[in-house]
């Protein structure tokens, strides 16, 4: 199981250490900052290295490096799953997961990932559960602590370890009871030169804010229910009434949490909200090129598209564009070669465009490769592939909760080639 | 407030301050002081120095105090070991406090302190915790026993901590049980013959049910314990599926590839018309393609675990090929992945969208992405036969970006696909010949001079381009350097006229000037050749190639069964069995798919623990390059897509070469060392039998050589039963025949011994066969020319054909006859062993035999075991050789040979076998698989052997 985790920045500091078993020197680091070397961007590093005695399963989060080592034959996608979560607890404990912050927080930190983790084998990973035994710090806690002589640690079994329902903490007590649930819909897509799809699909998950006293059991019904042949779900819900009824029945976590993931990958229920005209060319000779790029309105079900952005990492040799933008501002970052167009609110009357020159650098031959664009939007009140939440209901508790659904598409990695 | 001022104290006399405040009488300031201890603790500061201050604290009734000091305990008890008996005593307490948490936390921080002493008095504790009434505390106190087992092996034994762990499988709480099944494994790892997980159906049960309600994790160590267990039957295999389907739509991806891990393994056992085996098959795909939109690590891993499964089971993701499109911005592990999956998949039916998309990422930013996009589409050629058009014009589309190392990759893909497809592409030679001057990696000189050599004659200037590269023969690397002599050679024997000159420069280059001996070697062999008999010269060098197969980097089946069975463990990510790479893993278990239904029970495969385990189980066993024999026959620039044996040559090609290794070699053989005898072995010996290259020692000289090659006409002691009586003679009317069958020299003979018994004599004999199985049928007729008289016996011996018509029997090898004499007819029936319908060139091409293999489904596959054959794998081989079942290679892995073997019926069906010996058992375990579903009856002639 995992022996150590090391977190090192990105520059190849390793900041913090903590062993579950016997202590592995840091040395065992220099094969991976080795690897870090030769991969360049910290981005490409393969995630499970190998050396003569262990095996280094890393993650990249947060411009971080969270390291295990491990000694014996171990599944690696539990080791990633694990460090994921451990990330996610600091992202939930201390609302971000920088060098930064996890310095600030040492010894949290450290209380945290001995809770977590026992001889190897995870022990306490639900936020609630954590957050049971060790108090996330708040500046009114701390002040009080100080005050009282108080501290971050509960005296309390944590109770929700052993329920069925580990999830859920006992004794929830709110006076405004409220159930609010989020579909939010990703659009993967890589639309070719001439605009037609190679390849698209949605990625969905209904985030859930679920306030509620007691122990509610919600069930939640879709209209088109079989769109979804592709779930993932949170542990709480009841999978045998999903597969004989397609409702969602469970018992809800308190807070904030994901209820549910899906997929839809075929192509003809993917609606591309929007077409990219675009012509992007280098001459031969004289170092310059052009570039035009029109966007406008495909398929949006009568929907506004907001937040509208196009990025276009160009070749290394451009030195510089000049472009005039119709609609929003452009910038181009001269250390990364991106262009990036923020066009704001889509107008389907009068479309944004964006042309202008590209200058390359004299002497250098003609780019190779065709830069990629990327879109960036967001529609709201629409979830893409047409899922639709029908009702709410929630048994066991006798209050009437408030409860409402919200949609949003977004554009997740959706790029044109050109 | 934040702890960041604990790291703000780094002056002089840090650790000094530090003690006065752990000393302080004030418990707010002893705590602040130790957590400034643990802060710097974290940090790797050594703050051991603070031990016993540290340890003072522990006496407490705040909590987070005391978790800290167990913090720091756990972290120095090791370098401090007198010390920290100090703390045994209030270990011990805590362990008996009324609150469980504490109780928990105690008896989890006294496991974590690696220190013999403390282990002592820690298993009293241990052993009340493990009963406690609490189930937190059992939980954690089972992860204590692995802890423990870790530090001393022994105590735990004695101490009978693993029966009660056993016991705690069976808990009502099943988070206790997903800890005991964790720890139990864990330990198990390192005992491999313990035989701690006793799986049986009410273990398996209870396991589970405790999958429904534990966490995550232990959803993980359950579904991996349960992946290990062997249903009894088919239908307990179906019962297990459909509990463990579930898990695929968890969010955790961990659970979802361990739960395919076990539906994999356990979908072996199910019966293929099993409608829900169509069911779980369609369950499979969905889950695996969600993987892929994951956080890019775990997508690393679900795409290894991919490809072994497209490997095993296509069908699964056949449909899927989109989601493996490579995204701008996927990490170059993903897309390199990806890639390889693409070409598994790709197939005429999506082979247009394949192409276009891998013409996309020919244009890409990043250069081995590219390099390998480029040789996708080579393979993308060689597979789909209807695209090999589009592929070469797009490499030729390629090539004419001019960006180097795209072109260079366009040559070494194209010098593949005329491989493949020869007298078909050769019209783009000129265009390659262009871009002559920019290659400058070694692979892609040695492709170009190989396109060079083999089309010498269509090359004009074939000689000048040759010379040119020439000039600086010393500089290039070995490849190179190889391949320019193979083709200057080649060059010569089609137009000898014009470049007698270079040939000579460059033989006495390689022979004289060069310190490498395999290229010595090399040229000494074609000097003899050219000047001893140029005709066999030319039929050696340019001696018609073996064509490469479609399929490549397959990853070999016992290999892939066994990767299966490890899905989602770091063995499928290396695809390697765990015993190659595993540290501290002796005896690990080599896990083996369980046998499809029907075909009677699985094998355990039998692990006696070789010592070595580690090194003897090479990862690589067929090597997809051609050997040294290859290499002579100019086969050395074998795409990884090669196949290994040569053709089977002329006889007047294999007298040439028995003259010069007869003639001139032993002189050669006398100067060099190890290295040219065993360049004469691979000359003489594999044309006829490349087997022997494999298994028989070289050692022995040009005498053995001679033997193994004179073995390819006439068998050595093919089988033959003894013969029996088929009519006797009170059926007969007087006449007795007793007979049985042979096969020699390639033609199957009925032998029998007529015998009179009768008082006239008899004449006019002739036969006729029943139509049966094989077609078998007389050559000719009955050539007994002599009237019998009484008492009289003769030999008849009757070739037979396979022409006849064709009707299956049953048994299959039985043969209905009629004889008819002057007396009456006769009928009797036969069964002919099934050996002598193998014919002599049974023997399949590696690759080939490896695609075929895979092809073959388990419907068609059987296993059963030879019992009492004292003989040695090689000695086997070369008996079943005689019967012309050949061997295709040989792999050792613990201590076990396995020889892989095919051969051919005279029916044109192949049956492929693998023949698993262990050295000093008597029982040969065989599976053996066909394309068709007679193996039950072929396995009983081979049994005979």
């Amino acid at each position: 199981m995992i022996n150590s985790l090391f977190l090192i920045s990105h520059s190849g500091d390793i900041f913090l250490e903590k062993h579950w078993k016997s202590v592995i020197s840091r040395s065992v680091c220099d094969y991976f900052l080795e690897a870090k070397e030769k991969a360049g961007d910290p981005e490409n590093v393969a995630p499970v290295l190998q050396t003569p005695h262990h095996y280094l399963i890393s993650i990249y989060r947060g411009k971080l490096f969270f390291l295990s080592v491990t000694q014996t034959e171990v599944p690696p996608l539990f080791v990633i799953e694990f460090l994921h979560r451990v990330a996610d607890t600091f992202q939930d404990y201390f609302g971000d997961c920088s060098e930064v912050v996890i310095k600030e927080n040492t010894v949290t930190v450290y209380e945290l990932l001995e809770e977590m983790l026992d001889n190897g084998f995870p022990l306490a990973t639900e936020s609630n559960v954590l957050k049971e035994m060790i108090r996330p710090p708040t500046i009114l806690r701390s002040v009080v602590n100080t005050l009282t002589g108080g501290s971050n640690v509960g005296g309390t079994l944590p109770t929700g370890q052993l329920s069925n329902v580990p999830w859920r903490r006992a004794g929830v007590k709110y006076t405004n009871n409220e159930a609010y649930f989020d579909v939010i819909e990703e659009i993967d897509a890589i639309l070719d030169k001439s605009g037609t799809t190679v390849f698209a699909e949605i990625q969905g998950v209904v985030e859930a804010c679920v306030k509620l006293t007691g122990m509610p059991d919600l069930t939640l019904s879709f209209m088109n229910p079989r769109l979804l042949d592709d779930v993932s779900f949170h542990p709480c819900v009841r999978f045998k009434r999903w597969e004989s009824e397609r409702v969602l029945s469970f018992i809800p976590p308190d807070g904030n949490f994901r209820l549910m993931s899906y997929h839809v990958s075929s192509q003809n229920l993917v609606a591309i909200p929007v077409y990219v005209k675009q012509n992007i060319s280098f001459l031969e000779t004289g170092s310059c090129g052009r570039l035009d790029i029109t966007i406008g309105p495909k398929q949006t079900m009568g929907k506004s598209v907001e937040n509208l952005t196009v990025t276009i990492p160009m070749p290394k040799s451009v030195l510089s564009v000049n472009l005039t933008a119709t609609q929003g501002t452009y910038t181009f970052d001269l250390t990364t070669k991106v262009v990036l167009w923020d066009v704001g609110k889509l107008n389907p009357q009068k479309l944004p465009n964006l042309r202008g020159s590209i200058s390359i650098q004299t002497g250098s031959p003609k780019p190779e490769e065709n830069p990629s664009i990327n879109i960036g939007l967001q529609i709201q009140q629409l979830a893409i592939s047409g899922l639709k939440v029908s009702r709410l209901d929630m048994y066991g508790e006798k209050y009437k909760p408030f409860k409402g659904v919200k949609y949003v598409t977004k554009a997740g990695k959706f790029q044109v080639r050109t | 407030m934040t702890d960041s001022k604990y790291f703000t104290t780094t002056k002089k006399g840090e650790i000094f301050e530090l003690k006065a405040e752990l000393n302080s009488d004030k418990k707010e300031k002893k705590k602040e002081a130790v957590k400034k201890v643990i802060a710097s603790m974290t940090v790797g500061k050594d703050v051991s120095a603070l031990f016993p201050d540290v340890v003072n604290c522990m006496q407490t009734d705040n909590l987070e105090l005391k978790k800290l000091v167990y913090l720091y305990l756990m972290n120095y008890a090791k370098s401090q070991p007198d010390m920290a008996i100090m703390a045994v005593n209030t270990f011990v307490k805590d362990c008996e406090d009324p609150n469980p948490l504490i109780r928990a936390l105690a008896v989890r921080t006294m496991g974590c302190i690696r220190v013999d002493k403390i282990t002592e008095y820690l298993c009293e504790p241990l052993r009340k915790c493990l009963k406690d009434e609490d189930p937190y505390v059992r939980k954690t106190a089972a992860v204590c026993v692995a802890k423990l087992h870790d530090i001393n092996a022994q105590l735990v034994e004695d101490q009978g901590f693993l029966d009660t762990l056993k016991d705690l499988i069976s808990d009502s709480n099943p988070m206790v049980v997903a800890n005991a099944v964790a720890a139990l494994s864990e330990i198990a790892e390192s005992h491999p013959n313990s035989n701690l997980l006793d799986l049986n159906p009410q273990t398996i049960n209870k396991l589970l049910t405790a999958l429904n309600e534990c966490t995550e994790w232990g959803q993980i160590f359950i579904l991996d314990c349960l992946a290990n267990y062997t249903p009894r039957d088919d239908r307990e295999s179906q019962s297990i599926c459909e509990r463990v389907t579930p898990r695929l739509s968890h969010a955790n991806s961990a659970v979802v590839l361990s739960a395919v891990k076990v539906l994999m393994k356990f979908m072996e056992m199910l019966p293929k018309d099993l409608d829900y085996y169509g069911t779980l098959l369609k369950k499979l795909a969905p889950p695996l393609v969600t993987l892929l939109s994951a956080e890019p690590e775990l997508q690393y891993v679900a795409l290894r675990n991919i490809n072994l499964i497209v490997q095993r089971r296509p069908e699964i993701l056949k449909h899927e090929m989109k989601v493996f499109f490579v995204k701008y911005n996927d990490p170059i592990y993903v897309k390199l992945e990806k890639l390889d999956i693409m070409i598994r998949l790709a197939s005429q039916a999506n082979i247009a969208q394949v192409l276009a998309e891998l013409k996309e990422y020919a244009t890409e930013v990043d250069v081995d992405f590219v390099r390998k996009a480029v040789r996708a589409i080579g393979r993308c050629a060689i597979k789909v036969e209807q695209s090999a058009e589009r592929c070469v014009s797009t490499l030729l589309d390629l090539i004419q970006t001019k960006v180097n190392y795209v072109v260079q990759e366009a040559i070494v893909v194209i010098k593949d696909i005329f491989r493949k497809y020869p007298n078909k592409y050769e019209s783009v030679i000129a265009t390659l010949c262009e871009n002559l001057d920019s290659l400058d990696e070694p692979e892609a000189r040695a492709a170009m001079i190989w396109i060079v050599g083999e089309y010498a004659e269509r090359i004009d200037n074939a000689d000048e381009l040759l010379e040119s590269f020439l000039e600086g023969f010393h500089d290039e690397s070995t490849q190179v350097q190889l391949q320019l002599l193979t083709a200057i050679v080649k060059l010569f024997l089609k137009k000898p006229t014009e470049t007698q000159e270079l040939v000579q420069q460059v033989l006495s280059l390689a022979t004289q000037d060069s310190d490498n001996p395999d290229l010595r070697d090399r040229g000494y062999i074609y000097w003899r050749l050219l000047s001893t008999d140029p005709v066999a010269a030319k039929e050696v060098v340019l001696a018609e190639k073996p064509l490469i197969s479609e399929e490549t980097d397959l990853i070999e089946p016992t290999l892939l069964e066994e990767l299966i069975c490890h899905i989602g463990t770091l063995a499928s990510v290396y695809h390697k069995p765990p015993s190659a790479f595993v540290e501290g893993s002796r005896g690990v278990q080599h896990k083996r798919l369980p046998g499809s239904a029907g075909s009677g029970e699985s094998v355990e495969s039998p692990d006696t623990g070789s010592a070595a385990g580690v090194s003897d189980a090479p990862p690589a066993v067929i090597p997809s390059q051609g050997d040294l024999l290859g290499d002579l026959l100019n086969l050395d620039l074998t795409p990884p897509a090669t196949t290994g044996p040569p053709p089977p040559a002329t006889s007047g090609m294999q007298l040439g070469a028995m003259d010069l290794l007869g003639g001139g070699l032993d002189s050669l053989l006398g100067g060099d060392l190890g290295g040219s005898s065993a360049m004469g072995a691979g000359f003489g010996a594999p044309p006829a039998a490349p087997a022997a290259s494999f298994s028989a020692p070289v050692s022995g000289g040009l005498d053995d050589l001679f033997d193994l090659g004179g073995g390819v006409g006439m068998p050595m002691g093919a089988y033959s039963p003894p013969k029996t009586v088929w009519l006797p003679a009170m059926k007969g009317k007087g006449l007795e025949i007793s007979g049985t069958f042979a096969r020699r020299a390639g033609v199957i003979q009925m032998e029998m011994t007529l015998t009179n018994k009768a008082m006239s004599v008899m004449t006019d004999f002739a036969i006729q066969f029943n139509r049966n199985s094989f077609g078998l049928a007389p050559a000719g007729p009955l050539q007994v020319l002599t009237p019998l008289s009484p008492n009289q016996s003769i030999e008849v011996t009757l070739p037979l054909n396979t022409v006849g018509p064709v009707m299956k029997m049953d048994p299959l090898n039985n043969l209905q006859v009629a004889v008819k004499n002057n007396i009456d007819v006769f009928y009797f029936s036969c069964q002919y062993p099934i050996s002598m319908l193998f014919v002599e060139d049974g023997k399949m091409e590696r690759q080939v035999f490896l695609a075929t293999w895979k092809d073959i489904s388990n419907d068609n596959e059987a296993q059963f075991q030879i019992k009492d054959c004292h003989l040695s794998s090689d000695a086997a081989s070369n008996k079943l050789q005689g019967s012309n079942i050949f061997t295709i290679a040989k792999r050792t892995v613990d201590g076990q040979d396995m020889l892989y073997q095919s051969t051919k019926l005279s029916n044109g069906i192949w049956v492929l076998a693998e023949l698993r010996v262990q050295t000093g058992n008597p029982t040969f375990t065989v599976s053996l698989a066909q394309q068709t579903v007679w193996s039950n009856h072929c396995s009983d002639c081979a049994a005979n052997y």
